[in-house]
């Protein structure tokens, strides 16, 4: 074999390694898609999204996405709550304020925050941050959104604060100095001239914790409990749309049962979700990212 | 008061939020950490690592949980690196500007993003179900290879990135072709980077839960996995059993096993955080 075909079949064969990727993303479309057809074969799409019940399980069948949509988004209203502030501060502080050296210990702590498992995480929830706030605000329940979110939004400070801390560095220098010629003070300088010149890398960084928090499974499904109710009060016990696909999958469900096919369509939810999320924050990082290039 | 006094003081105001926020941060790890260690450290003794899981909480152990966590591993490696690493020198070295390359950059970027237990579902359908292998070492580690792909090209796209042109300019130079450039010279040099990479993304492998649940594996499995057909449970997967029943007895062998899967992630994230600093003082070309 000469060397020209050698070269060829190899570069064809990482082709076809790249190629792998799409093909995954075809997989859990088609998977999602194909269950899913099913389901909606015998619950109808309307009763699916207007139905303020959601209870498969039970001998009296509702099949309504509401109260689980409900859960999810008051889990992941809280965990953003939490986590855009207090990530954002922090990214500020470590960008335009902190010494390098203090910079330099405080990221590594940061990054172990971010590789713990979130089962642990979920541990965590239960057994300080639940009896926690039992001990000032009444009637929260052992399983609670408030925990759960609040866990969550601890979870996800590192990547707002890591992503966000990365695009108000990448502003170049001549513009922190020309607004300090000016006699602005630090504050002035991050928040009137930096952040606003970041704001693109700032905005992907907490669209994708959204889609984090939304995803996120063990957390919620430890500590916000099984309970799929229609509520936004968070002492109370919710069910995301994650933690309903746990629940299923721990039982014993029979393949092909409508119980089954449940899953999938709580899954299509998700999915359709992140991916709108994921395709927005990468579309804002390839419209904006060269505008200091 | 002067505007200029409001705005420094403003500015020392905002100054001490930051280091409140950033402190608290480190308050509440080591709370965590402290709290998991008071909790589970003195249950960790030889009995608890090489026994089998039982329904008495004084009797069980983790040996079936970390028996399955290192042949998880294992398995995830061998099929996720030899993909991942040859997707990332496509489009890195070949495919910068051709439509293929971009689509799947587009795609890598969103897969990055997609959340873990839709994994799980992909696993369960095409794994489990379709070829069959049930909820065995096999589908997991085929479902988290899936799922840590993404992280592995990314890595090894920034790794090739970093290594210099004018390494790639002299091996051509010298008359080699394109792949034994990169066979030779690239790949070598941008193995540091690589390796990190595959370590951080192995480490996230091993904390998953949420996709080994979808796919069946099972909180109790009476014997040690010996085959990678064998049904089999992990260590994440034993700490959520243990922590979802209400005796506070299992509460602490859930603490106990926790401190044992830290102690994996830690190791795992050390190894890779010394690499990558060793790689980064030698990259200075």
């Amino acid at each position: 074999m000469n060397r020209k075909t050698t070269e060829k079949i190899i570069e064809g064969g990482l082709a076809l390694c790249g190629a792998l990727t799409i093909l995954v993303t075809l997989g859990i479309i088609w998977v999602l898609f194909s269950e899913s057809v099913n389901f909606f074969s015998e619950v109808s799409i309307v009763d699916f999204l207007t139905d303020p019940e959601w209870t498969p399980l039970f001998t009296q069948k509702h099949y309504g996405i509401l109260p689980l949509l409900s859960g999810t988004l008051l889990t992941t209203a809280i965990a953003i709550g939490t986590a855009m502030p207090v990530g954002l501060i922090i990214a500020v502080y470590l960008s335009e304020y902190a010494h390098k050296k203090f910079r330099s210990r405080v990221k590594p702590v940061m990054e172990i925050l971010a590789a713990i498992p979130t089962v642990v995480y979920g541990f965590f929830a239960l057994t300080v941050v639940t009896p926690f706030l039992q001990s000032f605000i009444p009637g929260v329940s052992t399983f609670n959104a408030l925990s759960a979110g609040l866990v969550m939004g601890v979870m996800i400070v590192p990547m707002i604060s890591s992503l966000s801390e990365d695009a108000l560095f990448a502003v170049p220098k001549s513009l922190r100095e020309a607004a300090y010629g000016m006699g602005s003070t630090r504050f002035q300088t991050s928040f009137k001239v930096i952040v606003p010149a970041a704001s693109s890398g700032i905005l992907v960084s907490i669209i994708l914790a959204v889609g984090r928090a939304i995803g996120e499974t063990m957390v919620v499904a430890i500590a916000a409990g099984q309970q799929p109710t229609l509520t936004f009060d968070p002492r109370q016990s919710v069910e995301t749309i994650t933690a309903y696909i746990v629940q299923v999958s721990l039982g014993d469900v029979q393949h092909g049962s409508l119980e089954y096919n449940t899953i999938f369509a709580a899954g299509i939810t998700l999915f359709i979700v992140t991916f709108i999320l994921n395709h927005i924050s990468y579309w804002i990082k390839k419209r904006f990212q060269e505008k200091y290039e | 008061m002067s505007n200029a006094t409001v705005n420094r003081a403003i500015d020392l105001l905002f100054k001490y939020t930051g280091i409140f926020c950033t402190l608290s941060a480190l308050v509440i790890l080591a709370i965590f950490l402290i709290n998991i260690v008071s909790e589970g450290l003195s249950r960790i003794d030889w009995q608890f690592i090489s026994s089998l899981p039982s329904r008495k909480a004084e009797r069980a152990g983790i040996l079936t949980a970390w028996t399955g966590t290192v042949w998880i591993l294992s398995l995830t490696a061998i099929i996720s690196i030899p993909f991942g690493v040859s997707a990332g020198i496509y489009l890195e070295e070949y495919g910068r500007k051709n439509r293929l390359a971009s689509i799947v950059e587009v795609n890598i970027a969103n897969l990055a993003g997609v959340p873990s237990i839709i994994y799980g579902l992909l696993g369960l359908e095409i794994f489990v179900r379709i070829l069959n292998f049930g909820g065995s070492l096999l589908a997991g580690s085929f479902t988290l290879a899936l799922l840590i792909l993404p992280i592995i090209i990314v890595a090894t796209r920034e790794a090739l990135k970093a290594v210099p042109k004018t390494l790639r300019e002299a091996s051509y130079g010298i008359g080699a072709t394109k792949w034994q450039t990169i066979w030779y010279q690239v790949l070598p040099a941008a193995s540091g980077g690589i390796l990190t990479g595959i370590i951080l993304a192995l480490s996230r492998a091993v904390g998953e839960t949420a996709p080994l649940i979808v796919i069946g594996a099972l909180a109790y499995v009476p014997f040690v996995p010996t085959n990678p057909m064998d049904e089999f449970t992990v260590m994440p997967m034993q700490i959520f059993n243990w922590i979802s029943r209400p005796q506070h007895e299992f509460l602490v062998n859930g603490a106990a096993a926790i401190i044992i899967l830290l102690l994996i992630t830690f190791i795992m994230n050390g190894i890779a955080i010394y690499l990558r600093n060793k790689w980064q003082k030698k990259i200075n070309w």
